[in-house]
């Protein structure tokens, strides 16, 4: 951990020295990770395949269950319905209702039920309908999974993943629409992802149930019915994606934007328009994963760059743009041209007029915008 | 105090009736009342009267069906109630209005006209309508989600309801809420959280008793959110209180896509306060409806503590636009129910029977009905949206005049500074 600590300057020295760290005594996992490349791109040429991130998500799950007796699903409506997204399609018919399991609307109740499986050995993954619907679990999760391993000083793990539809979805609210990264993202011993692509979406799922803490897989309901490609790589069974590693969507040498889940999509956008008319090169940082967070890709980038800005969807108080500036300043200042900035979504409860809600969220537009006015071109 | 004592004949009838599973196979273990069955009746054409006067206001004696009310350690209520030929058509009116207003907003998101979530109570009508007729309008009512028809009762507007649903600026909550979020004199929404009302109600149920007012709160939740720990945690303050609390699950059979007896181990929910006595409540028989929450607002106000109502009832469509809601229980289903158990063609045919009116005035009030809602839809659709402003945007997150300084926008160019 202690690289995470040392001076910008020193960091950036070593970065070529760095390895993954392997959690311990956990070799599956371990091998996976090391074996899968750490610069992943788009779909090779040949074996490439299109994959919704639903479909990526429900392979995830199916492919886990499959490899693993410990591994069964609990949440509302993920068996008989098929998911209230689909997620789980099809999953209580291969794997029958001992594995999938309908839980009764009772969020404090049953993920405490997964926590104390997950105490007593078994890799439970628990859905949120959305994250939303989490608040009513959330002690559980911060004071019972996630604060157990260290309070038992090293004894108890728990190997519990959280996962369901988090942050911005359309119309739909001020109590359904909040993006909860920063806050789980706060809780030592918690692990929280968030993927964007379908890629992203298999690897860090089966990821995070491999992984043996507790972690929170932050998903995107607007993400679920999104194409990507897949590469051959990423359609087999063992494919894993590490924790703390993030992905350079788009390589640059103008500006670094670090972003996670949908709002990454929002940046290659805003990245193509700046390159066509401005013709500046952006690189776009797809964080992946939140806790632990990849303060060398962002580093290395703005050594590169000299320029930052954070895109989220979350409130900006204390939130993720507010943590990736505040890393830049400690490890990254002297690299840096201009003050590094950030989009936020708006300190609104989200308003459910139309007009008003595309206010409150970044858009591809706002982004190009302020991207371009940093780079004062 | 407890009905079984007191009331052999009509209380002990049901226990029998709930455990026929356990007589026909005593070897099998199964407790009292699983699964669906449901032994009060849905039939919302079962009450009968006599004597029905010829003068519009005065009141008539309606003796309900003896399979209207099932109780827990509580006498039922009267099976008799008194109303008028103007409260029956007003009540016929009133269901008539929310379910048309239902099917409005139907047609208005299959145009794409409304976002998001929108959660509709066709077949419910019965129960929104029977409490308000019920209750004063210094009663207070609580609900999750379900919410438009109890907007309406409560005194909210069609226009404004249905101009929340396109999110306009004149609708309800003035385009910020949405289809779950509704509020108005008397009515606390609208939560979209599943449970999470169930205790704020016991807080309106607080402040009645704080305030010494002879009130009571109407907290409704439904099959699938009775199990969710804080309706427990409200139930015990209640008791332990003695707050004018009526809670009341709206048992539809089905919680999202789950049967209830897939999600609760107990689907007898008026027993589920354990120390609160309950009564169960035939939900599609508007006059049942009235008589039980009538029944529980004075045992409630006399300081009797809270009680734990179960309407029966039974919901048409979805669970919300984006479920058909056939998936898990048959079209048979749904079309029996629709074609005899529904509320307003159950009150039509007692309104028929005795006489209250002529099917043709039955049939202008259909038409006034439905053009009344049509007008407000038209209104509403003509509404405007709001200005996408700043100054309309960051509006009422504090009371007005209490703000910080500035809310931070989405950059620090677009924080919003609220004038002095």
């Amino acid at each position: 951990m202690s690289r995470f600590l040392r001076p910008a300057a020193r960091l950036a020295a070593t970065a070529s020295a760095r390895s993954a760290v392997a959690p311990r005594a956990l070799p599956r996992f371990a091998s996976a990770t090391l074996s899968v490349s750490q610069r992943r791109t788009f779909a090779d040429a040949k074996g490439g395949k299109e994959y919704t991130v639903r479909e990526a998500l429900n392979e995830a799950m199916a492919e886990e269950l499959e490899q693993n007796d410990k591994v069964f699903l609990l949440g509302e409506e993920v068996a008989q319905y098929n998911g209230a997204y689909k997620i789980t399609k099809g999953l209580l018919d291969r794997f029958g209702d001992k594995r999938v399991i309908d839980t009764p609307i009772t969020e404090s109740g049953f993920t405490g039920l997964a926590v104390g499986a997950a105490l007593a050995g078994l890799a439970p993954v628990c859905e949120f309908m959305t994250f939303n619907f989490a608040m009513q679990a959330i002690d559980q999760i911060v004071n019972s999974a996630a604060k157990t391993l260290y309070m038992s000083g090293g004894i108890q793990p728990c190997n519990v993943t959280f996962r369901g539809p988090n942050g911005f979805a359309s119309g739909v609210g001020a109590q359904h629409s909040q993006d909860y990264s920063a806050w789980y993202g706060s809780i030592p011993g918690l692990k929280v992802v968030a993927p964007w692509s379908a890629e992203d979406a298999k690897g860090l799922l089966k990821a995070a149930i491999r992984d043996p803490n507790p972690v929170c897989v932050l998903e995107n309901e607007l993400m679920y019915g999104v194409s990507f490609p897949m590469s051959e790589a990423a359609q087999k069974d063992d494919f894993v994606l590490p924790f703390g590693k993030a992905k350079i969507e788009r390589q640059g040498k103008d500006l670094t934007m670090v972003s996670l889940s949908r709002t990454v999509g929002q940046c290659m956008v805003a990245a193509e328009a700046l390159k066509k008319k401005y013709g500046v090169e952006v690189e776009v940082i797809n964080l992946r994963s939140v806790k632990p967070l990849d303060v060398e890709s962002i580093v290395k980038s703005v050594k590169k760059t000299g320029h930052l800005i954070s895109v989220e969807s979350g409130f900006p108080f204390a939130g993720m743009g507010a943590e990736i500036l505040a890393l830049t300043m400690e490890y990254a200042f002297d690299y840096l041209h201009a003050p590094a900035q950030r989009i936020t979504g708006a300190e609104v409860p989200t308003p459910y007029a139309q007009g008003l809600e595309q206010m409150s969220f970044p858009t591809e537009a706002l982004i190009e915008q302020y991207a371009a006015k940093l780079l004062r071109v | 105090m407890f009905s079984r004592a007191l009331r052999v004949p009509r209380t002990a009838a049901p226990l029998v009736r709930a455990r026929p599973a356990a007589a026909a196979r005593p070897a099998t273990f199964r407790p009292a009342a699983f699964g669906a069955l449901r032994t009060v009746t849905t039939d919302a054409a079962s009450a009968h009267a006599e004597a029905v006067p010829d003068a519009d206001d005065q009141p008539f004696q309606v003796t309900l069906s003896d399979e209207s009310f099932e109780t827990y350690e509580i006498d039922p209520p009267a099976y008799t109630v008194d109303v008028t030929k103007k409260e029956l058509k007003q009540m016929y009116y009133d269901m008539v209005v929310v379910r048309q207003m239902e099917m409005a907003a139907d047609r208005l998101y299959k145009e794409k006209k409304i976002r998001g979530f929108c959660h509709l109570s066709t077949g419910q009508e019965a129960v929104a309508v029977g409490i308000e007729h019920a209750l004063t309008k210094e009663d207070d009512v609580i609900t999750a989600y379900r919410c438009h028809g109890f907007a309406l009762m409560r005194g909210g507007s069609i226009r404004s309801i249905i101009g929340e649903l396109l999110g306009r600026r004149e609708g309800i909550a003035y385009g910020k809420g949405g289809s779950m979020h509704m509020f108005t004199k008397g009515f606390y929404g609208g939560n979209g959280i599943v449970g999470a009302q169930v205790p704020v109600g016991a807080g309106l149920a607080f402040a009645h008793k704080y305030l010494g007012k002879k009130n009571a709160a109407v907290i409704l939740y439904g099959d699938g959110a009775s199990n969710q720990g804080q309706v427990f945690e409200a139930f015990n303050m209640a008791k332990l209180w003695n707050l004018p609390a009526l809670f009341g699950c709206e048992n539809n059979k089905y919680g999202m896509g789950t049967a209830a007896n897939r999600s609760s181990a107990l689907t007898d929910y008026y027993k589920r306060g354990q120390y609160i006595p309950g009564l169960k409540v035939n939900g599609m028989d508007v006059l049942a409806v009235k008589a039980a929450v009538k029944y529980g607002k004075e045992w409630t106000v006399a300081e009797n503590g809270p009680l734990v109502l179960e309407y029966v009832t039974y919901r048409y469509g979805g669970h919300s636009m984006s479920d058909p809601g056939t998936t898990y229980r048959t079209r048979e289903e749904i079309q029996r129910m629709r074609s005899t158990n529904d509320p307003i063609a159950g009150l039509k045919q007692k309104i028929l029977e005795w006489s209250v009116c002529k099917e043709d005035e039955l049939k202008s009030i259909d038409k006034e009905a439905r053009k009344h809602v049509n007008e407000e839809v038209a209104i509403a659709e003509a509404m405007a949206v709001p200005e996408a402003t700043p100054q309309i945007l960051y509006e009422d997150i504090y009371v007005r005049g209490t703000e910080p300084q500035f809310m931070r926008g989405r950059t620090p160019e677009e924080n919003y500074y609220y004038k002095a």
